[in-house]
């Protein structure tokens, strides 16, 4: 059973993140260890797989980005992580500032930055940062938009789908190394790497 | 709403456990009012001290433990909670605080008392053992099954440290909740009905900021953030350097190798910092060898003493925010819990953060505890309209090729959760694959704190990667990891070996268990013997009173009855057979009743004039 089917939702994007929390609840409520506690044990575990299920659902569901990463995993038939297809890319027109960042970065990690260098990295990580949202609005919007609208457009959405998060991994990397080299990791906003 | 099934293993009463760093407490339900309630001791106390003296003469713990705190420093242990289910790595460096001596052990470690070493689990369990007793007393019937309350940021390890303790006190431990969200069960229940709250918990020994969604009866989990290794002690910690550095100037004497002075600093350490949230000043007086130590502090010292230690409280409060995706402006509710919330700074500093007000009108030592209850009733089925939805505190993950970690569940999943992953073979005929388990932030599995290794072993042999072995993590209701791995081609379950890399193995809990049995039979054995003689000795001054005032009452050879039968409890109560002392005290009861009747009767006249006692009684 996929996360789609979990919730009795067909394998399309746009979900309404207040139906999808009113359902989970009501499942929940259904499928929950904490109401089965006098359950024979062959019960118990069924309802542990079940609401294991569920809470794995709601996880990729409610979160729009993550649900496309999972609806491309799913139409290319994996079940598991394992041989994730979505490598981090640069974008091309990114490419040459990159270099100037990595550069940077180097200089950074060797000897701590000055002033001035600091800034400058604050400054492209910022932008880096706003070009990511960028990509993660489009993912959110007319990308998912496209593929809910049908079936023939949908291997070209696909495509468009894995080089957008290509792209975003990339950004997101890049961004947690500017933050790393600047030491300001953790402090008020999260490391993006681990997701 | 669902009911829970009828049918299967009988719910018995279940309570509700706070087993804290500095003090734990045991609470239930009340049926007929539906409000959680902490259960006294004999002398009215709620809160039970989490120490254990390891005496010559016996085993003591609570209050008469934390009396011998300064006398027997060396076997008396404390604050074992920031033990539990660590490695001597994890701990090494504050040891040197500790009076009593930790020694590294198979990866956990263990503690030296008199001439036996116990694991940290196997000192918790006293403590809750005491905890089952009061409950047991209080209700006239036995208790097995509790609920237990844990730091919402303890890893794996330290969970399963916990649930082991229960078995090891004889509790089937049904659940382990995260103290954070007990506190906002028992808030729910009584203050808060709708909204989002953050829950701020600073206790003896660990932090917690949790952000919780309450709606219709749900209590969902947005996310959690904390340190196990953060709290009250700390702040004890700071002061006693700075007293003794203040020792060393006024009286040029160094007391930092001194277990029973440092002890002693230690403890009115404590309770200044305690004064100091009520009082603007406060005078401090210890009696050392030779000197008095007397100094005057003033809140203010105490805050600039503190203040870092309450500022790294603010990191995690922003870090669960943000993996909530909240602004603090979003927070309806702040909600403090754990007795170092009662410290002003503390209290201003997240009020600060927040932009509010935060709550405490429940009792910051015990809402924990009134939660935990809650929890307990709810999966003994008694309320039903409540749910706790909670999540895993730290992502959890493999290791991969360079060492690197691939997150399987990531950190703030709602649990119980599960993943799955493909494991295969790398070189042909290879029979067996191990994976090694982490729990933790960081990229690479050096980093992360390990959990365990996993040996899949008896796989056909075949060409590398042809095997196809798929692997089930699974974090339960209780935040505790079960690994399953099944053979896609041929169904059939792998056998999966699983190497701890912290903590207790099944052998050596079971050996626990049965330990604390014998210990435990010993135990009941030696109070109940003590209960016989008090009684006996009850006894025996009452009759000793009685034939002095009232031997003329009764005839010579009713009087001789009553002297060889107090002889005879005399000789009995001086043995150590309780059996004896019972019957010999049944006996005397029953040679004097004649004379008791006798002497009733002869006051009741002398007060009232000529009528009898048995004319008064009809009226």
């Amino acid at each position: 059973m996929d996360h789609f089917e979990v919730f009795g939702l067909p394998r399309r994007l746009g979900i309404d993140a207040a139906k999808l929390q009113r359902v989970f609840y009501e499942l929940s409520r259904q499928s929950h260890p904490d109401f089965h506690q006098a359950a024979p044990p062959e019960r118990q575990a069924e309802i542990l797989e079940t609401s294991a299920r569920l809470n794995a659902a709601y996880r990729v569901l409610r979160d729009p980005i993550a649900r496309v990463e999972y609806l491309v995993r799913l139409e290319e038939g994996r079940d598991t992580k394992e041989g994730a297809t979505v490598k981090p890319k640069a974008p091309p027109e990114l490419l040459e500032e990159m270099f100037e960042i990595q550069e940077a970065l180097e200089e950074a990690r060797a000897g701590g930055p000055d002033a001035a260098s600091r800034e400058t990295l604050a400054g492209q990580r910022d932008r880096l940062m706003a070009r990511c949202q960028d990509e993660e609005a489009r993912l959110r919007g007319p990308l998912s938009e496209a593929w809910d609208r049908g079936a023939d457009a949908r291997a070209g959405v696909l495509a468009a789908f894995k080089e957008a998060l290509a792209t975003r991994a990339y950004l997101r990397t890049v961004v947690d190394d500017i933050d790393e080299a600047l030491g300001e990791v953790g402090e008020g906003h999260v490391s993006h790497r681990r997701h | 709403m669902k009911r829970s099934e009828k049918s299967g293993r009988a719910m018995s009463r279940i309570v509700g456990i706070d087993l804290g760093t500095t003090n734990s407490l045991v609470a239930y339900v009340d049926e007929k009012t539906g409000l959680p309630r902490v259960i006294p001791d004999r002398d009215g106390q709620t809160l039970l001290p989490s120490i254990v003296s390891f005496a010559s003469e016996g085993v003591l713990v609570g209050a008469a433990a934390r009396r011998q705190l300064v006398r027997r420093p060396d076997t008396t242990v404390y604050s074992v909670k920031r033990l539990m289910g660590r490695g001597y790595e994890d701990v090494k460096d504050e040891l040197c605080y500790f009076p009593f001596k930790v020694l590294p052990c198979e990866g956990i470690v263990k503690i030296q008392v008199r001439d036996r070493e116990v694991t940290p689990p196997e000192v918790s369990a006293i403590v809750l053992k005491s905890l089952k007793e009061r409950a047991e007393a209080h209700f006239g019937e036995p208790i097995e099954m509790a609920v237990i309350t844990v730091p919402a940021y303890f890893n794996d390890s330290q969970r399963q440290a916990t649930k082991d303790a229960g078995r090891i006190a004889g509790l089937d431990v049904v659940r382990i909740v995260n103290e954070p969200t007990a506190a906002s069960l028992a808030y729910g229940l009584q203050k808060i009905r709708e909204g989002v709250i953050a829950v701020y918990d600073l206790g003896g020994g660990t932090f917690d900021i949790s952000i919780l969604r309450v709606k219709d009866g749900v209590f969902e989990v947005l996310a959690t953030n904390g340190n196990t290794h953060l709290g009250g002690d700390d702040f004890d910690r700071e002061i006693v350097l700075w007293l003794l550095e203040d020792i060393r100037r006024k009286h040029e004497v160094y007391l930092g190798r001194d277990p029973e002075a440092m002890q002693e600093l230690r403890l009115a350490a404590e309770a200044a910092k305690i004064r100091l949230s009520f009082d603007e000043r406060t005078v401090l007086t210890i009696p050392f060898d030779g000197f008095t130590y007397r100094r005057e502090i003033a809140r203010g010292e105490l805050e600039e003493l503190i203040a870092r230690l309450v500022d790294s409280t603010l990191r995690p409060c922003r870090m669960a925010l943000a993996d909530a995706g909240l602004a603090p402006t979003d927070i309806d509710e702040v909600v403090l819990v754990g007795g170092s919330t009662r410290i002003p700074l503390v209290r201003r500093r997240v009020g600060e953060l927040f932009g509010k007000t935060p709550h405490s009108q429940l009792n910051p030592d015990e809402v924990v505890a009134l939660g935990a209850a809650v929890q307990a009733h709810i999966l003994a089925g008694g309320i039903t309209d409540m749910l706790l939805l909670d999540v895993t505190p730290l992502s959890l993950g493999i290791e991969t090729l360079g060492g690197i970690v691939s997150v399987l569940i990531p950190r703030n999943t709602t649990i119980p959760t599960n993943a799955r992953e493909m494991f295969t073979t790398s070189v042909d005929g290879q029979r067996t694959v191990d994976m090694h388990v982490v729990q933790g932030e960081r990229e690479l599995a050096k980093d992360c704190r390990s959990l365990a290794r996993f040996e899949l072993s008896g796989i056909d042999p075949m060409p590398a990667g042809m095997p196809k072995i798929e692997v089930v993590f699974l974090i339960d209701a209780n935040g505790i990891l079960q690994v399953t791995a099944t053979e896609q081609r041929t169904g059939k379950a792998s056998a999966i070996e699983v190497k701890p890399t912290y903590g207790l193995s099944e052998t050596d809990v079971e050996r626990m268990v049965e330990e604390s049995f014998t210990f435990a039979e010993a135990d009941v054995e030696a109070r109940l013997l003590i209960e016989a003689r008090n009684e006996a000795d009850t006894v025996i001054t009452h009759v000793e009173r009685a034939l002095g005032q009232g031997a003329s009452l009764v005839g010579a050879e009713e009087r001789a009855a009553i002297e060889t039968a107090l002889e005879a409890l005399r000789r009995a109560r001086g043995g150590s057979d309780r059996d004896l002392i019972r019957e010999a005290t049944t006996a005397m009861n029953r040679a004097t009743e004649h004379l008791a009747e006798v002497m009733m009767d002869t006051a009741l006249k002398g007060a009232l004039g000529s009528r009898r006692a048995d004319e008064i009684m009809e009226k």
